[in-house]
């Protein structure tokens, strides 16, 4: 079957077909008449393309000269206009220069040199005669080790290429640390002040009005020893509704001052932060993948890939009247993970 | 290489021919001018689209090698003092502020990143549009089917290169991209988090990613790139190209034009040109404006955040995916003996299994046709798309799919550019990702069939002229023109495999495998649409000749 | 046209086409965005504007703000709303509303400004609320634009997009492109929160903070891009999109010549 398609070179293409044996098809005709080009009956045109080539390269000149003109001659300034003409400047001489020789050459080849279309026979890729020596060379090799024949020697050495990759992989342990409770804990505890995002002034409550959003940061954040690991956990959206709005589940209660409510602003489903309130219909919107939270129901997902409410950071007022945590989250914020439970 | 030692014949007498002497006797270079300089490749403007994969990774090759001169991979924390004004003073790393500089304090730097990024896209755009070249025109097959491996690892590693190029900037959009992969990788079970710290050195975002992402993406992932381009290559000259059947061409030769001069003028020169457009969309089109974004902070985030258009099916699938459906919840919370566990299907299942069926799919594909087929013959003629239909309408199905994943990626602008509710754009692209494809799937497979009715039509009767002619009694009828011997092999010189029965084994039973093939091969060649064999094209001619002559006889004579 | 066809063929063809579609591309960029104008109003008012403004109200508003604007199943009511809500909403065309819908869209603006102004007066008569902000408040050339633009991410780029060129909200709602937006409204915008936009307060976001917003959005709408064409400035969607049509159209069109025979 293998080497059916080895036919003596043009024999009919339709060689390869079940069911018809080759008897009735279509014999190949050949190639068709080579039809000659107006640059080859031409002796006006030929000399036409070839002043056209020669353009194209004094075209791509042109272009390389551009390039130097944009680079020394416009120098940048504070300015973006200035930034955008040397850009489209190098740009364009860049796209001159290139285009200009690629064009030149192809016409060039495609109008002066030879269109003569040639043809060449394939060869099979291996004689099968090679694959039996193949096969019989591998066959002695392997029994002049004499693997087969010495067990131990082979499951020792199985035994031995196992474990040796292993280290390969052990090494690499300490590319970081365990995970140990750190997704469990963040910045915020009992009396952490609410303050602005990024400038970190606490927030009153009478601040807050009904309405309106603050992107909160916990106190201290800006000064925190790994500043980004600690906000990217512990980032909260703070957002004032009529208290009457509100549906907290047992246990809830007091989580919440005046209808002032804090979520946290990591999604529960991949991590982006869940930004964008709706001050009217009290959604919470994931940007990334749309996750839709409707804080009126303790942010619960009502559309969207997430599968979990945000967690709701407790807080309440200190006596100088400013927004304070009352403890840290009672869950994980952010995505799941598998240790979550 | 003492072959030259021991025949002095050879004087050189050209320059060309002394240098030719030199080199081959010092490295024996004349064998490698032997085999390719008059190699024949075939033409076809399809065939381009390897190449262009080829140049746009050496355009990045050398844009990026300028880029790494001037980037900065740390963490570190600095106050950015360059020359773009709304950024100055603020606080960001030193990777962001150094590819700051890059755009805005060194000359062309901001035309080199450009550069970076638009070839990036062109070269997976590239890499996929080849494959789908191959795919639709069958050149996977035998002796091919390593290659279409090799050039599927390719894609994977041209899809992380990209990737971890994307993050490079430390901005605020790629940034979210890393925390997105962050949210992926903890859902995964049992080792999801430990991954998570030791990608990122700790809890995310660290300190450690973008240096550790850098190695991957200027040596590692560049070096398994180019060895699998040498490979790649080497299979196409070991395999010779493969090309559309047509006169004179058959199973056992190669038409085309020899390297030297013409294919190597046209090859070398298109290097030339796709650099050049890649220079000219680079001069007047911002990509990734990292200035407008900001440095990564986790608590911005954009509106409109998307990853590269190759990234885009995953995030899209995410984003399809519903979190529970009514009060089936899709985060489950698994009591075990030592505690709870949480698998969090919602990611895990939109994140692994589109991307898992699509490339599972992409790797097997040329074994799963050989096996219907049962086809162990060498193919070097390609088919026309419209001459394997059943393949056409799968790989439409899979375009399909990707457009609609890509669709949901942008399902926040689709909603603003179409005014339309964000809402039920998810809505309907959660149908179409399942309809789409088996849509798209009988579409171009009835397509592809009407085109071979077509094709059969035009050999039999010939093309259509577009003159009616009126017969002496009173009929009026169309004249069709035959077509040519070279026009009708081309639309008569292709494989048609029909139904295979499926064979019965020693015990004189039909095996499982053998009735699952033999469906398989029934939806593959049921509709099958014959070529035309000379015999019916001798009935059909015995059957018009006469009208057709007559009409030309009229026609001839109205002319006069 | 069997001219167009024949010239087609041209072997100059695909040189004149590339060298247009370099000067259109390149021309097309150059569009500056006209800069805006802060024209900002007094925020004090005469009493013959508050009579005005409730003739004008009884004609246009009322129907659905109610009599004496105190709301109506419609719409919500007025009191306490203040006068930048009325110079925002009408002085943009969201209102009067031309249908039902998501959210009020913007259309060409209905009153003059005084007419606004008259409005806009009476509506602060009914109950205390947001004024119409100074002038002197809203120049961009004080504001610090680099400390705006950290604000800018912070609190606005979520909905409104990192380079103002807005997003989409929940069922059909979107938060709008602000790019062009005059500073009056910008600021308005802000410390009345329409639609479902949250109000940022002045004990939110002090009134100098939001000038530096205003100094941002002003500096990157005037500088425009420095890479040439922004694509609108929807990220790596338009960029994918931009590549597999413009960038693989032309270059597949070079494909097509380069295979070609000559003729």
């Amino acid at each position: 079957m293998a080497d059916s398609s080895h036919g003596s070179p043009n024999t009919s293409a339709t060689v390869a077909k079940p069911g018809q044996g080759g008897v009735d098809t279509f014999e190949n005709p050949g190639l068709p008449p080579h039809r000659p080009r107006l640059a080859d009956r031409n002796r006006r045109a030929e000399k036409r393309a070839e002043r056209q080539v020669a353009l194209l390269f004094v075209i791509s000149i042109i272009g390389t000269l551009l390039f130097f003109v944009g680079y020394f001659f416009v120098p940048l300034n504070d300015t973006i206009a200035r930034l955008r003409l040397q850009n489209l400047m190098l740009g364009l001489g860049t796209a001159f220069a290139m285009l200009g020789i690629g064009v030149g050459i192809v016409h060039w080849a495609r109008t002066l040199m030879p269109d003569h279309e040639v043809t060449e026979s394939r060869h099979e890729i291996r004689p099968e005669k090679d694959r039996a020596d193949a096969e019989k060379i591998i066959g002695d090799i392997f029994e002049e080790t004499g693997i087969k024949r010495r067990p131990l020697i082979r499951n020792t050495l199985l035994g031995a290429m196992v474990l040796a990759p292993l280290p390969a992989i052990a090494i690499f342990r300490d590319l970081g640390p365990l995970p140990g409770d750190v997704l469990r804990e963040t910045m915020w505890e009992a009396g952490t002040r609410l303050t602005r995002d990024p400038s970190g002034t606490p927030i009153r409550a009478a601040d807050v009005t009904v309405g309106s959003a603050f992107h909160v940061i916990p106190e201290g954040l800006n000064e925190a020893e790994h500043k980004l690991e600690e906000k990217a956990k512990a980032v909260v959206l703070l957002m004032r509704l009529d208290p009457e709005e509100l549906n907290p589940s047992p246990g809830r209660e007091d989580w919440a001052y005046e209808g002032i409510v804090a979520y946290s602003k990591i999604c529960t489903h991949v991590g982006c932060p869940v930004a964008l309130y709706e001050q009217q219909t009290h959604h919470l919107l994931c940007p990334c993948h749309q996750s839709t939270f409707d804080v009126t129901q303790e942010a619960k997902v009502i559309f969207g890939p997430a599968a979990r409410p945000l967690p709701q950071l407790p807080i309440d007022v200190d006596d100088e009247g400013y927004l304070v945590a009352t403890s840290d989250f009672q869950e994980p914020v952010g995505p799941s993970f598998w240790e979550r439970g | 290489m003492s072959s030259s030692t021991a025949t002095p014949a050879y004087e050189p007498k050209t320059s060309v021919g002394k240098v030719t002497n030199y080199v081959d006797s010092r490295v024996g270079g004349s064998a490698m001018v032997k085999e390719f300089g008059r190699k024949i490749f075939p033409d076809h403007w399809t065939f381009m689209f390897g190449e262009v994969a080829l140049y746009t990774f050496v355009i990045l090759l050398i844009s990026g090698t300028f880029l790494t001169f001037f980037y900065d991979p740390s963490m570190a924390e600095t106050h950015y003092e360059g020359s773009y004004l709304p950024l100055r003073g603020v606080e960001m790393s030193v990777a962001y502020a150094s590819s700051l500089d890059i755009s805005f304090d060194i000359r062309g730097g901001l035309f080199m990143r450009q550069v970076h990024h638009w070839s990036a896209l062109l070269f997976v755009a590239a890499v996929a549009v080849h494959m789908l070249r191959v795919f639709f025109t069958g050149a996977f097959r035998k002796p091919r089917e390593f290659n279409w491996v090799v050039g599927c690892v390719l894609l994977i590693m041209s899809l992380a290169a990209g990737f971890t190029g994307y993050s490079l900037p430390d901005d605020l959009l790629s940034g979210n991209g890393l925390r997105i992969i962050d949210g992926v990788m903890k859902a995964i079970p049992v080792v999801g988090t430990y991954l998570s710290f030791f990608l990122f050195g700790g809890e995310f975002p660290g300190t450690a990613i973008i240096g550790r992402l850098y190695v991957l993406h200027i040596l590692l992932i560049p070096a398994l790139i180019l060895l699998l381009i040498g490979i790649h290559l080497f299979m196409v000259v070991l395999h010779k190209h493969t090309q559309f059947p047509g006169p004179g061409r058959t199973n056992t030769n190669v038409v085309g034009y020899p390297v030297g001069p013409v294919y190597a003028a046209k090859a070398g020169g298109f290097f030339f040109i796709v650099f050049g457009i890649v220079a000219a969309i680079s001069a007047a089109f911002t990509i990734n404006p990292i200035w407008n974004y900001g440095p990564y902070d986790p608590s911005p985030v954009s509106a409109g955040t998307q990853p590269d258009w190759y990234i885009g099916w995953v995030d899209g699938a995410l984003r399809l995916m519903p979190g529970t459906i009514g009060a089936f919840d899709f985060e489950w919370n698994i009591p075990f003996p030592w505690g709870v566990n949480t698998l969090s299907l919602n990611v895990l299942i939109p994140a692994l299994v589109p991307a898992g069926i699509v490339f599972m799919l992409m790797f097997a594909w040329p074994w799963i046709e050989a096996w219907v087929t049962g086809d162990k013959r060498e193919k070097h003629l390609l088919d026309r798309p419209r001459n394997a239909p059943t393949r056409t309408g799968i790989g439409v199905a899979g375009v399909v799919f990707y457009c609609v994943l890509w669709a949901a990626a942008s399902s926040d602008l689709i909603a603003t550019h179409f005014l339309v509710s964000l809402n039920d754009v998810t809505y309907w692209l959660r149908f179409l990702a399942i309809a789409g494809p088996i849509l798209g799937f009988m579409v171009a497979r009835r397509i592809a069939l009407a085109l071979q009715r077509k094709d059969r039509e035009i050999a039999l009767h010939g093309r259509e002229t577009g003159r009616i002619v009126r017969l002496p009694h009173g009929e009026f009828i169309e004249v069709h023109e035959p077509v040519d011997e070279y026009k009708l092999y081309r639309l008569v010189s292709f494989d048609s495999p029909e139904v295979a029965l499926p064979a019965v084994d020693a015990n004189g039973k039909v095996g499982l495998p053998e009735k699952v093939r033999s469906r398989a091969s029934r939806f593959f060649f049921e509709d099958r649409v014959a070529p035309v064999t000379p015999s019916e094209l001798n009935a059909a001619h015995a059957g018009h000749h006469g009208e057709i002559a007559e009409a030309q006889d009229r026609e001839s004579i109205a002319s006069h | 046209m069997k001219a167009l066809s024949q010239s087609r063929r041209h072997p100059l063809a695909a040189v004149a086409l590339l060298l247009l579609a370099l000067l259109v591309t390149g021309g097309v960029y150059a569009f500056a965005s006209t800069a805006n104008e802060a024209k900002a109003q007094t925020t004090s008012f005469s009493e013959s504007d508050v009579e005005e403004g409730s003739k004008l109200f009884v004609a246009n508003c009322a129907s659905c703000h109610g009599l004496g604007a105190s709301g109506t199943d419609a719409a919500p009511s007025l009191i306490g709303v203040g006068a930048a809500s009325v110079d925002f909403q009408v002085g943009t065309g969201r209102m009067p509303m031309q249908m039902d819908g998501p959210q009020a869209q913007v259309k060409p603006v209905q009153f003059t400004d005084q007419q606004i102004r008259q409005m806009a007066a009476y509506v602060a008569s009914l109950g205390a609320g947001p004024a119409i902000p100074g002038e002197d408040i809203l120049d961009p050339s004080e504001g610090d634009s680099s400390n705006g633009g950290e604000l800018f991410r912070v609190n606005c780029a979520m909905c409104h997009n990192a380079a103002a060129a807005g997003g989409a909200l929940t069922r059909g709602k979107f938060a709008p492109s602000i790019d062009g937006t005059s500073p009056k409204h910008v600021y308005e915008a802000m410390v009345t929160g329409p639609q479902n936009m949250p109000v940022f307060s002045d004990a939110n976001i002090t009134p100098e903070d939001k000038q530096d917003i205003i100094a941002f959005l002003d500096t990157i709408n005037e500088q425009g891009s420095p890479g040439g064409a922004d694509l609108g400035a929807l990220g790596p969607v338009s960029e994918g999109l931009f590549t597999w049509i413009a960038g693989l159209g032309v270059i597949i069109a070079f494909t097509v010549w380069l295979t070609s025979r000559s003729s």
